[in-house]
């Protein structure tokens, strides 16, 4: 194997992986900061036993979070060096605004949350959190801000050889941010939201009906029904939006080979990607062209003619991503959404005729439910970004021309395996450490984790 | 002054913030296993540093991000060009963080002594990695005329970058047990100030070693003269000085002089570079300076502002974040890790 194909799947294995716990963090993180304020202004323990729970857990994931973070602020230099150069007048800039503005923020008020439990005023450790949870959704903006110019190129001119920033309000007033960080942050909402509702229900039917976790369970459910409405909703946007900017994205999400008008939308295509047409096709009529323009008419170019387009624009080449995994990519995250809002909406209505009871089955779906949201994250960015090709930077810059020329193919295999291989050993580490604080019981969340009471500890130094 | 000047004094601010914070931090975390006997010790160890090395690690983030965002094609050069050297110091990285948050989330000694091994070798290795990173960008390592390096991972380990690198693990570890003295109590801080002791003149004659080694393996010498000028001259007194203070049981005055050590230490290095931020060994002419290096006027007038403002902000709270958490730790104190 060469190392770009190298590089792009370390990048693929990192940066998904990166991913897998982001959007635990933002979600959870103002989930924890809400409880506390509850507990806050009610002084109602109960609260505060949530608080503690639900935070260890986030603590749990943010670690990870952290410290795969660090390889992706690298990674752009060492394997992406050409990317680097061509792009990082405007690129940088977002990155070194994250670490500035967020990462400080973030790393800061962690440590003083972590440690303020009854060091500091309690208004000054409730202000903590959501600084903490402010921080981290602070950070999404600006990573997006540098995603969305991949996917969107705003404010640059071609200079010098490479791109250069003409306009920085462009940059964060880029249309395509503020479709995708709604959407990336809504589905952060539903991604907290299920594993609160998950680990309750294990809670309710396992252990006892205790009213910290049905609480939680009404919180997880509501968070978690609303998480997945929006991001349906702005996923709606964000695909009209994307049919402006990357038809060839559209016609790929919906293996559409030829333009149509109206535009059916594909239920189930067995295709053939080489040949450009389909082997076996369940679709709706009309459906894509209401999904792309609200009414069931309108032309959706189809992905022969957008390469001939582009053949003529950017000259000769293949302008085609993948199609079958942009195609399936696409329909596991939709799929996955339109379930997540079903079983949010019968968890919702549970809450409300305050029936804690579950069937072994219905236990067990919604137990499973909080995968849900981790799938569809995953296969989001994987279409996002797979259907982009063969471009880093859309319709500027391409992805073979971004890997660096100075790192060899048995480097970056060396590279990809360790991390592969770490990350996996922290993954079954985070997992059982995971379980163990998932299913403490409520008097067991005072205890701290080496089974002492704090309390008897605790001298006045 | 241009902008490009003043980038590469914020990125010199940034990696003196860098050492000096994170310095420490992987000071106390390589002398976790050796100073803490028990458990509960090695907590109390741990937890001294427990608030702030998130924090600390972000200073050596912002300065990647800052060079990326003024500088990319030195951001691209060194990171490529030391490709597999950073792959170590990130795997370090990774296995540390972790280590510190999971440490004590189980009971077992196993788990715990493993993890502790970690944080150990989480810092140790970045510790003297960034020496030896440091020392090969003055000395010089081979770069054609197209910016990229063209080395092997050998071509890093020169004697003069290992000196470098054994120079910055010592005065790192030497500045996480000065630290340690301020931070703990008992037994510990006992056991912290003989390290200290111990750690000093070893340390004071492998940095006057690396300097007096950089006048023939580098290009300092032509640069500074015979007459260096107050800055590497206070760096030495400082680092001098430090053996007193420690003899007189002034740590507080110890960690000052270990930090003026530090910062000097690095200021002088980065003039030495400048107005170059990598130095090819192929030719003279393949450097990498602050404008050939460096982002368009436009991008780093946007950065400037930002940095001027968010800065002062960011110095602000993590100062009051060490105020707040100024109180000893000692095995009796409630631990979080
Ligand atoms: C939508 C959100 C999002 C996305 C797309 C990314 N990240 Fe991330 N990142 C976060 C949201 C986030 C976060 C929520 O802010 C994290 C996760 C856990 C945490 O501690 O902060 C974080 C942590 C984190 C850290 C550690 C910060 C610290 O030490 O506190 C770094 C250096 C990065 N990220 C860098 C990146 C880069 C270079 C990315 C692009 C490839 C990237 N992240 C994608
Ligand atoms: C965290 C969520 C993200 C995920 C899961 C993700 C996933 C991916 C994947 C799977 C690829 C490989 C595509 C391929 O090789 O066909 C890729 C490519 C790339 N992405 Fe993303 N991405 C994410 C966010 C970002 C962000 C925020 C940036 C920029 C700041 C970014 C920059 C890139 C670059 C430079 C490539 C080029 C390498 C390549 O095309 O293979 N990605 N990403
Ligand atoms: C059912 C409704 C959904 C629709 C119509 C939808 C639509 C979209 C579209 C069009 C994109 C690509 C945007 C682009 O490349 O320009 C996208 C990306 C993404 N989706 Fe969805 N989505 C849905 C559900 C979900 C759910 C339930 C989640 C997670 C909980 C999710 C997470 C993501 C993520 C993380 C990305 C990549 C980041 C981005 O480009 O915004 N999506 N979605």
């Amino acid at each position: 194997m060469d190392a770009l194909v190298l590089a792009r799947l370390q990048f693929a294995v990192t940066t998904a992986y990166h991913f897998l716990f982001v959007p635990i963090t933002l979600g959870l993180s103002i989930a924890v900061a809400i409880m506390q304020t509850a507990y806050y202004r009610t002084g109602n323990e109960n609260y505060k036993k949530m608080t503690k729970f639900w935070g260890k857990l986030f603590l749990i994931n943010f670690a990870i979070g952290v410290v795969t973070g660090i390889v992706q602020e690298f990674q752009f230099g060492m394997n992406w060096s050409q990317y680097s150069r061509f792009m990082g007048d405007i690129f940088g800039a977002p990155l070194a605004i994250e670490a500035l503005l967020a990462f400080f923020m973030e790393s800061t008020f962690i440590g003083i949350w972590i440690f303020g439990w009854d060091r500091i005023s309690k208004k000054l450790h409730l202000t903590a959190i959501w600084l903490l949870a402010i921080g981290s959704n602070l950070s999404a903006i600006w990573i997006l801000a540098a995603n969305s110019f991949m996917q969107q190129p705003v404010g640059y001119a071609i200079r010098n050889g490479r791109a250069e920033m003409t306009d920085f309000f462009a940059l964060i007033t880029n249309g395509h941010l503020w479709v995708q960080f709604p959407h990336v942050f809504f589905g952060a909402i539903a991604t907290a939201g299920f594993l609160i509702l998950s680990i309750s229900t294990y809670h309710l039917v396992k252990k006892e009906k205790h009213d910290v976790f049905i609480k939680s369970f009404k919180f997880g459910a509501v968070y978690a029904l609303l998480g997945s409405l929006l991001v349906i909703l702005v996923g709606h946007n964000q695909a009209q939006y994307m049919i402006k900017i990357q038809p060839m994205k559209m016609a790929a999400a919906e293996a559409l080979w030829e333009t149509e008008n109206p535009a059916a939308m594909s239920l189930f295509t067995f295709g053939d990607e080489a040949n450009k047409k389909d082997l076996f096709a369940i679709k709706i009529p009309g459906g894509l062209s209401f999904l792309a323009f609200n009414k069931f008419e309108g032309e959706i170019k189809g992905i022969k003619q957008l390469q001939a387009e582009a053949v003529q624009k950017f000259g000769e080449g293949d302008y085609v991503p993948p199609v079958a995994v942009s195609y399936w990519t696409f329909r596991i995250m939709v799929g996955a959404g339109f379930l997540m809002l079903l079983i949010a909406a019968i968890a919702t209505f549970k809450t409300f005729k305050q029936k804690f009871e579950f069937s072994p089955f219905m236990y067990r779906i919604v137990f499973w439910s909080m995968l849900l949201p981790v799938i569809a994250n995953t296969t989001g960015w994987l279409f996002t970004e797979i259907a982009r090709q063969p471009w880093t930077v859309f319709g500027l810059f391409q992805t073979a021309d971004s890997v660096s020329n100075t790192v060899s193919a048995g480097e970056v295999l060396f590279s990809l395996i360790s991390y592969t291989l770490i990350y996996a050993i922290l993954m079954v580490i985070m997992i059982s450490l995971m379980k163990k604080f998932a299913t403490r019981s409520v008097e067991e969340i005072d205890v701290d984790d080496h089974g002492i009471e704090e309390d008897k500890l605790l001298s006045k130094v | 002054m241009d902008l490009n000047i003043i980038w590469f004094i914020l990125i010199t601010v940034l990696f003196i913030g860098f050492f000096f914070l994170e310095g420490f931090d992987y000071g106390v975390g390589i002398l976790l296993p050796f100073l803490g006997k028990e458990d509960r010790e090695r907590r109390a160890i741990i937890n001294s540093i427990g608030t702030f090395w998130d924090g600390n690690e972000v200073w050596m983030l912002t300065a990647g991000g800052a060079m990326f965002a003024a500088f990319p094609n030195w951001y691209a050069t060194l990171f490529s060009g030391f490709y597999l050297a950073l792959v170590l110091m990130l795997l370090a990285l990774i296995a540390r963080g972790v280590a510190f948050e999971y440490r004590s989330k189980k009971d077992s000694p196993v788990w715990r002594n493993r993890w502790d091994w970690v944080i150990f070798f989480g810092s140790f290795i970045p510790a003297l990695l960034w020496g030896v990173a440091i020392a090969n960008l003055i000395r010089g390592v081979p770069i054609d005329q197209n910016m990229n390096y063209t080395g092997s991972f050998f071509t890093l380990l020169n004697p003069y970058a290992i000196v470098g690198g054994l120079a910055s693990l010592s005065l790192f570890t030497l500045h996480g047990s000065i630290f340690l003295s301020l931070k703990l109590t008992d037994n510990l801080l006992d056991r912290a100030r003989k390290v200290a002791n111990k750690l000093w003149l070893p340390t004071t004659f492998l940095l006057f070693t690396y300097v007096i080694f950089g006048y023939f393996d580098t290009d300092m010498f032509s640069k500074l003269g015979v007459n260096p000028g107050v800055i590497p001259v206070l760096a030495a007194i400082a680092i001098v000085s430090v053996g007193y203070f420690l003899k007189i049981k002034r740590e507080g005055w110890a960690f000052v002089m270990t930090g003026i050590t530090i910062a000097f230490s690095t200021i002088t290095i980065f003039m030495g570079l400048f107005p170059r931020v990598m130095v090819s060994s192929t030719n003279s002419d393949y450097s990498l300076t602050i404008y050939n290096a460096s982002s368009s006027p436009y991008t780093l007038k946007v950065m400037s502002i930002i940095a001027l403002i968010f800065v002062p902000i960011v110095l602000a709270y993590q100062a009051w974040s060490y105020w707040i958490f100024r109180k000893r730790v000692s095995t009796k104190s409630k631990l979080e890790y």
